[in-house]
């Protein structure tokens, strides 16, 4: 009979470790005339991510890099930034998935006013997404007791737009918002098609009326940044010309 | 692009509405079938305009008309037709590109950012060569 013995544990070999440079784009209002790159190393395992770059730069060399972050892991939308000039998550940007050869460069998302370091101001930016009235708007109640029925279709009619997590990486990956910062932009305009192509809602006449502006829907130019940029695989691009045709045939 | 400053900034005026320069955002097939589709659209434009005025100076005078149009033979306008034809080649296939993202569907948007480079290729392979033998020859 064998007696259980504990096995013995399974030394893991030493993780491989690599220095990576990264170069921030700097910003501090009170000091600053302009931004510049300041770049630091830092030991980064590959499974790392490069938030964890961000926080590690923070708490063991410049304590006053600033930067949002919130839950880490790719659902509250707070860390959105320019990795290697293409819009990511930081949280969800793997180090192995990065050529660290090269410095890292790290910058705050573009056309939205810096404030510092890797914070811009989203005011402008979730100022467009209330203006498209973005909540369930229906003429009728529901039963009491009862949810509003909808069937497996209907749901899925507007599936791949609920799920944003208004993160602003399509929007300021925009070069039409770049110029142009009155433009809706994808994110309202995602979030506008959530509860137009919804069949509980009966108002869609009215955002498809408010996206149907000149600074709406029409100054989309089919660049595919935004689809390219978004953290969550929407297919932003697609989800605007699908507003663009409801506007032409007058419904959704 | 709002340029109003953040709330707490409102004593640094001067650098809170600030945009950073930063890298150049690396945009794939979609961004720069735009940016080529947008410098070759604003080339044709100037194109046109000036194509509109030599045409309208027939009407000042006939002798002022041939001088311009005997400018047209030379060697460095016939390089210059080569890269018009190009834009106006290449605008016209994104064109339909774009109508097609509009009207039928944006998944195929990289494969047809890439046929229209083919048959960019294709056209000019057709053209260039007689172009360049009508331009030279003469």
């Amino acid at each position: 009979m064998s007696t259980p013995t504990l096995e013995k544990p399974v030394v893991p070999e030493t993780i491989e470790s690599f220095t990576v440079t990264f170069n921030i784009r700097r910003f501090n209002p009170e000091l600053d005339e302009e931004p510049h790159w300041q770049d630091f190393d830092v030991q980064m395992y590959p499974t790392d991510r490069v938030l964890d770059a961000l926080h590690k730069i923070k708490w063991e060399q410049d304590g006053s890099l600033s930067f949002r972050r919130s839950c880490a892991h790719g659902i509250c939308g707070s860390d959105a930034m320019r990795i290697n000039g293409r819009n990511r998550l930081a949280c969800k940007t793997l180090i192995k998935d990065l050529d660290i050869t090269k410095p890292v460069y790290v910058e705050a998302i573009k056309g939205l006013p810096l404030e510092k370091d890797l914070i811009v101001d989203m005011e402008p930016f979730f100022d467009s997404f209330k203006e498209i009235q973005p909540f369930l708007m229906s003429n009728v109640a529901a039963t009491p007791g009862k949810e509003r029925v909808q069937t497996v279709a209907q749901r899925e009619r507007f599936d791949d737009t609920t799920k944003c997590i208004l993160c602003a990486a399509c929007t300021s990956s925009c070069p039409v918002f770049w110029t142009d910062g009155q433009y809706f932009g994808p994110a309202a305009i995602v979030n506008a098609h959530r509860f137009i192509f919804d069949s509980r809602d009966d108002n869609a006449a009215v955002r498809l009326d408010i996206l149907n502006d000149q600074e709406g829907v029409w100054r989309c130019r089919t660049t595919f940044n935004c689809t390219e940029a978004c953290p969550r695989g929407i297919q932003v691009t697609q989800a605007i010309s699908e507003v663009k045709q409801a506007i032409m045939r007058g419904r959704a | 692009m709002p340029q109003s400053p953040a709330g707490t900034l409102t004593s640094q005026q001067k650098t809170s509405s600030r945009r950073p320069a930063g890298t150049l955002y690396r945009g794939r097939e979609g961004m720069w079938s735009w940016v080529l589709h947008r410098i070759t659209g604003v080339a044709i434009f100037f194109f046109l305009l000036v194509h509109i005025l030599d045409t309208a100076l027939v009407r000042v005078s006939p002798e002022a008309y041939n001088a311009v149009i005997a400018q047209y033979q030379t060697p460095l306008m016939g390089l210059g037709e080569v890269a018009l034809v190009g834009a106006i080649v290449f605008h016209a296939f994104n064109g339909l590109r774009i109508i097609l993202i509009d009207f039928w569907n944006a998944k195929y948007q990289k494969v047809m950012f890439y046929v229209v480079l083919g048959l960019w290729v294709v056209t000019m392979l057709a053209f260039v060569p007689r172009h360049l033998i009508n331009v030279f020859s003469h």
